[in-house]
């Protein structure tokens, strides 16, 4: 694909639950949404689901049902409505002028009269020495799927959240000992995780702790430097795989100077609806969203958005 | 045509002692990330045979090389050029970033 001759009606950058749910709905309003799908710059294509194992809160599926394959449902459900998929990252938009216009990695252009941003949010760093280096040689932020690799050796997970709760737990498949290091005295995780996590023997804490330096030797992670936060005592855990669990930034940085963020950095919208600051732009999903973060939350203002931008269409005299 | 499929057995002949670069990828059922990759690299495949080999190996059924080579994430891809692993590109990228990276080798 080159540039579009004409604008779409509306593009949906992001492939998560709340781009597809968008996608969904505006493709049965006859608005034969463009969904453009990310590839990395904002995380995988299709979101952190798929970075995850069994989805057991996501209303409908009374057995639970696997990330990757709810994701893999609600694109074939989209697609079946007659969306179309751009697999390509989005490096380039300009807002200023109708229509918008996008510019892909590949170099292509897309212009489109409404834009839903689901482009979601993305694992944090912790910023710290060797992290980078050692990335992909033990240090990671998807336990799903690097978990396999460490089968009877000591992991560390960093973070008190519930998805830190379940990395831990998933890697006590494989590992012979998971190590929580937390920076406070207590969990942010929810009682239902904190518990799981608290009575299982394979998992032990390390509270009031953060890593300030990830140490390698022939290029495999052998050790991490941690600093106790009361005392500043700083001591050496030894340890053969990092995971990190602490939280998300999201993926605004298109948008910079363009769509008003808070002071987390997340877009925001005219609540109870997902118009941005520039009309004809919606937010939805955790792009917009530090608040619930459910796949399901997410679903649900991708509908809005939908909503929104077929109404605001209508409304222009362009639908 | 995609990429092959490649075992911890045919490893030495099918990789080490090819004559043309190999692109191997590192991956499983249960990676999500894998998922996204593979369909671009069996791309690369039908569009760079010529000049490089492309291979799969299931790093469930085949643990020993994906641990002789240090795999420790997936998706990894390794590139190997007279019997040596001469690039690693560890987790999921787009075609247009896979390909600046492989531009050595596909001519």
């Amino acid at each position: 694909m080159t540039a579009t001759e004409s604008p779409q009606q509306v593009v949906i950058i992001g492939s998560g639950p709340a781009g597809l749910t968008a996608a969904v709905y505006a493709a049965r309003a006859n608005l034969e949404p463009l969904l453009v799908e990310g590839v990395v710059e904002g995380g995988p294509t299709g979101g952190q689901l798929t970075l995850t194992t069994e989805v057991e809160n996501y209303p409908g599926f009374a057995d639970g049902i696997m990330g990757p394959e709810l994701i893999l449902q609600m694109r074939a459900q989209a697609e079946r409505f007659g969306t179309r998929f751009v697999t390509e990252d989005v490096v380039k938009a300009n807002l200023d002028q109708r229509p918008f216009t996008l510019e892909t990695a590949s170099g292509s252009t897309i212009e489109t009269n409404a834009l839903i941003v689901a482009t979601g949010a993305k694992p944090r760093r912790l910023e710290i020495p060797g992290e980078d280096e050692l990335w992909g040689a033990g240090v990671s932020a998807c336990a799903t799927c690097d978990g396999f690799f460490f089968r009877d050796k000591h992991v560390v997970v960093v973070g008190g959240g519930d998805s830190a709760m379940e990395e831990a737990m998933f890697l006590t498949k494989f590992a012979s000992k998971v190590t929580v290091v937390h920076r406070r005295d207590a969990l942010r995780a929810s009682q239902i995780m904190q518990d799981r996590a608290l009575a299982n023997d394979k998992i032990e804490f390390v509270w009031n702790a953060i890593p300030i330096e990830v140490n390698g030797a022939d290029g495999v992670v052998t050790s991490l430097t941690l600093k106790d936060t009361q005392t500043g005592e700083v001591s050496d855990l030894p340890a053969d795989g990092l995971f990190l669990a602490i939280g998300h930034i999201p993926n605004t940085w298109l948008f910079d100077g363009t769509l008003d963020t808070d002071d987390e950095g997340y877009l925001i919208v005219d609540e109870p609806s997902t118009h941005t600051n520039v009309p004809g732009v919606f937010a939805c999903g955790d792009v917009m969203d530090h608040n619930y973060r459910q796949a399901v939350t997410a679903a649900g203002t991708g509908c809005r958005a939908a909503i929104d931008a077929e109404r605001w269409l209508a409304s222009e005299g362009i639908g | 045509m995609g990429a092959t499929p490649v075992t911890d057995a045919a490893w030495a002949t099918e990789v080490l002692e090819s004559d043309k670069p190999v692109l191997v990828d590192f991956w499983a059922e249960w990676c999500g990330p894998c998922r996204m990759v593979s369909p671009i690299v069996d791309e690369i495949a039908t569009e760079h045979g010529d000049s490089l080999k492309v291979l799969k190996l299931n790093v469930d059924d085949n643990p020993n090389t994906a641990r002789e080579y240090g795999v420790m994430s997936i998706p990894t891809l390794l590139v190997f050029k007279g019997g040596q692993a001469d690039k690693r590109i560890v987790g999921a990228k787009g075609k247009a970033a896979l390909l600046a990276d492989l531009a050595d080798y596909t001519g």
